[in-house]
């Protein structure tokens, strides 16, 4: 089969040709795609259609959807309300007309500050995503594909770090080097990606004992190429699984480094320091408190929902 | 004397998936304490015809018939309660694979009494007499050591072997051997016939034999039933089969190899949608 | 170690797979000796790497260690010496080995606030987070491994996606929050639990501490307004704790026992005359419990970390409370300690698990 930029081009050509005959739908669905390109998108396409079938999962996709669309549009959605500003006149107000959440114990609204936490928590979540998925994944495919010494040391390796306490050790990676958003991530990226090279591992294993793989070495394909080009991919649904069921731990021990005040510095909004920050009022002024840990609740239960769905489609097996 | 089962068309339909699947269409049959054979291919509702006869279908089975009667038991409207009064009791089943259907973390021995306990107030004294008994029925050497067995210890043969006991060791009077050689060497398939054989004549048993080779029905029956996408193709005696009329048994029997007459090519069965109708 | 135990257990008896004879006691002997020394290895292992880690955040603490003992307004020359008695002139991997040294002995220096040594800190403190945990996963055993079980036997219908909702919205709940509000609801308004800590002030220290165990103190002396007044306490953060562990519990019994409904011995059960709950509990269930013993451990585990933040909110005096206690005041050496020891406890609950869990199946014997 052909390869490379040039030969997609021309297949994007001869599809345009046959996308003119067919409806995109039927493109889509066609059972003997033209391109890889057509495939890919196929199943892509189908694997979309099952998600939004699935209803649980769907409500899990609306709640990121909101959470990014929080983060990213947090100005608009606090309707131009500063999370900061501080009404020391005015604090510990009751949710009402003026301020939809009330206010906290510095006169700031609850409200505002909710939406604009969830930029706090998207960051962490998409920065220990990005760290721990490519580490677990090349350390996996490695110890997978070069196999006895090299994958008994990786392997090793994995499990000390998997066997550690995750938020006890933010705990003291944070007393150590101070609090903050990088500490964190760094604190929960070092304990969250052995099972993904686990994964990764168990994955390359199974692949590479194929007849295509051998195809590749005899085309004289190198040690990285077929690594990264040929195994890593089909690796990558149950990657995308994995990380997102555990987003909603990580959200979790993140809300709880905050809500040690570890996470987010204040003035810095941030769910689990908002909880924190509202023990203290929690008997009398109960919103304080309990609407940015419900945020944390719904935001980690809609984590929990995709990833279950999206299990269903791309793994079946592991029910 | 009376048909120990009266099958009069039975229909298993399973909901769910796309589109409703009728596995089991229109079937009818009867049985007195003869043996007899279904034959079919995969997916032709054999199995599902047997497990339907049990009520062993899942609840996304819709179970219909004009007529479904072991003895004086209505199958049709039988309570939970009336099926595990029947079932090992008077019915009983052998399954495929005992790598499979013997339960892996419990004694050979325990498995064998525990239909007998289910059924019969016995102590536990008889109970293993019964079952040591029922081990040399299925000429098993050592009867006293494979007791103690667990089934990862035994061979293919043994296993089945074990399963049977189990099965007729309460006395039911109709047995349903689903596929019961399929997934054993040949030599021993041979062996285990011939012990179902004697045990099934000894009790005047009704058996019903479900099985892919016709081979070994025509051998071991006395009817035979040819099923094929749910329906019953044809019904004959067993050693009338070689004079068998609808294609599909021609072509079935055709399609089997023979050591006496090789042939250069195996004759394959060229399917007609109106069989399926 | 991640929630999610690897999937698909099978069924769980060791099968030689030929059918031929099993292999000669001694070869079982051996190979089992040869993997507890697997298993002691990699808790050594795992363990050293543990102080490795607690030595370099030591080290990359801004707190200058000499000036922590000889103060601000020590000379040069002091400073110096003190520098060179604390072996910070060594290299690194001579401290290391030091500082391994102390760890194994015990010697994890002395906590600023209390200004006793830290480990007898641990020791003091370790009773209460023990009791909580204990209450917690026996709740969790007690009503997730039926939940799981009937969960499994009535799969996709009402009462499945019942234990279905509950443990998701256990596996989604922050636990200091839902603690928070428990306190709010059940003690601030509804005043049916007393409030935080252990136990009455009115009570402190007038149990003679056997066990250090209050309920089981209380209990033996006879004290029964004491054990009461401690179990109400108890009754709320162990019930949240025990609730997080529930839902993995009865999660994952539920994903077992669906794997062994579907084998066929279980129709083999059936077809002997059994009813589908006899089927259930004498032949699908004993058949789970080696994974589940296992996955039992592994809640425990958990359950020590989320005692971290239970105790903070409850103002429950064990060792979570300890940690984050000296967390806030920047007790380096009283926190690295209540790190080396949870995490070691961890570690060894974790590993040993794993290892069981493996032996129960051989299919990840290889993984």
């Amino acid at each position: 089969m052909l390869g490379g930029p040039g030969a997609v081009g021309l297949s994007m050509m001869v599809d345009a040709q046959a996308i003119a005959k067919l409806s995109p739908r039927q493109w889509l669905a066609a059972e003997d795609p033209a391109s890889r390109f057509q495939a890919t998108c196929g199943s892509l396409y189908r694997a979309g259609r099952a998600l939004l079938a699935n209803k649980l999962a769907l409500v899990g996709l609306l709640i990121v959807i909101a959470l990014v669309l929080a983060a990213l549009f947090a100005p608009l959605l606090a309707a131009g309300v500063s999370p900061l500003t501080q009404d020391l006149a005015g604090r510990l107000a009751p949710p009402g007309a003026a301020h939809w959440f009330g206010t906290d114990e510095l006169g700031r609204d609850t409200f505002a500050r909710t939406v604009y936490g969830a930029r706090a928590t998207l960051a962490i979540v998409a920065l220990v995503g990005v760290i721990v998925a490519p580490v677990g994944l090349a350390v996996g495919t490695a110890a997978g594909y070069l196999g006895s010494a090299a994958d008994r040391v990786l392997m090793r390796l994995t499990d000390i770090f998997l066997a550690f306490p995750r938020l006890v050790l933010a705990l003291a990676f944070a007393a150590a080097l101070g609090p903050g958003i990088e500490n964190a991530v760094i604190a929960i990226s070092l304990t969250a990606w052995p099972p993904y090279a686990r994964l990764a591992r168990a994955e390359t294993i199974a692949i590479v004992r194929s007849d295509y793989i051998a195809a590749t070495v005899l085309q004289g394909a190198s040690t990285l190429r077929i690594l990264t080009r040929h195994v890593a991919p089909l690796c990558i649904s149950s990657v995308i699984v994995r990380l997102t069921l555990d987003m909603a731990g990580i959200i979790l021990t993140a809300a709880g480094l905050g809500f040690l005040g570890l996470g987010a510095q204040p003035p810095t909004p941030e769910w689990g320091a908002m909880v924190s920050a509202g023990r203290e009022v929690i008997l009398d002024q109960w919103w304080v408190a309990t609407i940015p840990g419900f945020a944390i609740f719904a935001v980690s239960l809609g984590f929990n929902l995709l990833g279950d769905g999206l299990r269903d489609i791309l793994d079946p097996r592991s029910r | 004397m009376a048909p120990l089962l009266q099958v009069e068309r039975l229909d298993v339909t399973f909901e769910g998936g796309r589109a409703p699947v009728r596995a089991v269409r229109g079937v009818s049959f009867t049985l007195g304490r003869e043996r007899l054979g279904i034959v079919g291919e995969s997916g032709s509702g054999k199995s599902t015809t047997g497990k339907a006869l049990l009520g062993l279908l899942p609840r996304s089975a819709r179970v219909e018939a004009q007529r479904m009667r072991f003895d004086d038991h209505d199958l049709l409207r039988l309570s939970a309660r009336g099926w595990r009064e029947l079932r090992g009791r008077r019915i009983s089943m052998i399954l495929q694979d005992p790598k499979f259907s013997l339960n892996p973390m419990i004694r050979v021995g325990k498995q064998i009494m525990e239909t007998l306990r289910l059924h019969k107030a016995v102590s536990g004294a008889e109970a293993r007499r019964q079952a040591l008994a029922m081990l040399e029925a299925v000429r098993m050497r050592d009867p006293e050591r494979v007791f103690e067995l667990h089934p990862h210890q035994l061979s293919g043969g043994m296993g089945q072997r074990v399963m049977i006991a189990a099965m007729l060791i309460a006395g039911p009077d109709l047995l349903i051997a689903d596929e019961p050689t399929s997934a054993l060497d040949v030599t021993v398939q041979n062996q285990v016939l011939r012990i179902l054989d004697d045990l099934v004549s000894a009790r005047g048993m009704g058996l019903v034999f479900i099985s892919h080779n016709l081979t070994a029905i025509a051998s071991f029956c006395d009817r035979v039933l040819v099923m094929y996408e749910g329906r019953i193709l044809e019904e004959l005696p067993a050693r009338e089969l070689w004079r068998a009329r609808h294609p599909y048994t021609r072509a079935l029997i055709a399609a089997a190899p023979d050591l006496d007459r090789p042939k250069p090519e195996l004759a394959v069965v060229a399917r007609d949608p109106e069989w399926a109708r | 170690m991640s929630v999610e135990a690897a999937p698909g257990l099978s069924a769980a008896g060791a099968r030689d797979g030929t059918g031929s004879r099993s292999h000669g006691a001694a070869t079982r002997l051996a190979r089992a000796s040869a993997r507890a020394a697997s298993l002691l290895g990699s808790l050594a292992l795992t363990f050293l790497g543990l102080t490795a880690v607690t030595f370099f955040i030591g080290r990359m603490s801004s707190i200058d260690p000499v000036i922590a003992v000889v103060g601000d307004h020590a000379t040069r020359e002091i400073y110096d010496k003190a520098r060179i008695a604390m072996g910070l002139d060594r290299s690194l991997v001579e401290q290391y080995l030091i500082y391994l040294g102390k760890v194994l002995r015990g010697e994890l220096g002395s906590s600023v606030i209390t200004s006793h040594p830290v480990l007898a800190d641990l020791m003091h403190f370790f009773p209460a987070t023990f009791e909580l945990a204990t209450v917690a996963i026996l709740i969790g055993v007690a009503f997730g491994v039926p939940a799981g079980v009937m969960a499994a036997a009535r799969q996709g219908r009402g009462f499945d996606h019942v234990v279905r909702v509950v443990g998701l919205f256990g596996y989604s709940m922050p636990i200091f929050w839902i603690g928070l509000v428990s306190l709010f609801l059940f003690y601030g308004k509804l005043g049916w639990v007393p409030g935080p800590g252990r136990i009455d002030a009115f009570y402190e220290d007038v149990l003679e501490p056997r066990t250090g165990v209050i309920l089981i103190d209380a209990a033996l002396a006879g004290e029964w307004d004491i054990f009461r007044n401690a179990f109400g306490h108890l009754i709320l953060p162990a019930s949240l704790l025990g609730y997080l562990s529930l839902a993995y519990i009865a999660r994952m019994t539920r994903s077992f026992m669906i794997d062994q409904l579907r084998q066929e011995y279980v129709t083999t059960a059936l077809i002997k005359g059994r009813s589908f709950v006899g089927a259930v509990w004498r032949h699908a269930f004993p058949n789970i419990l080696v994974p589940l013993i296992t996955v039992m451990g592994l809640s425990y585990a958990s359950l020590l970390e989320g005692a971290v933040l239970t105790e903070t909110v409850f103002a429950w005096p064990g060792l979570g409370l300890y940690i984050t206690r000296s967390l806030f005041n920047a007790d380096m050496n009283a926190v690295l300690g209540g790190t080396l020891v949870v995490g070691g406890v961890f570690i060894g609950i974790n590993l040993t698990c794993d290892f069981l869990y493996r032996l129960a199946d051989p299919r990840l014997r290889e993984a």
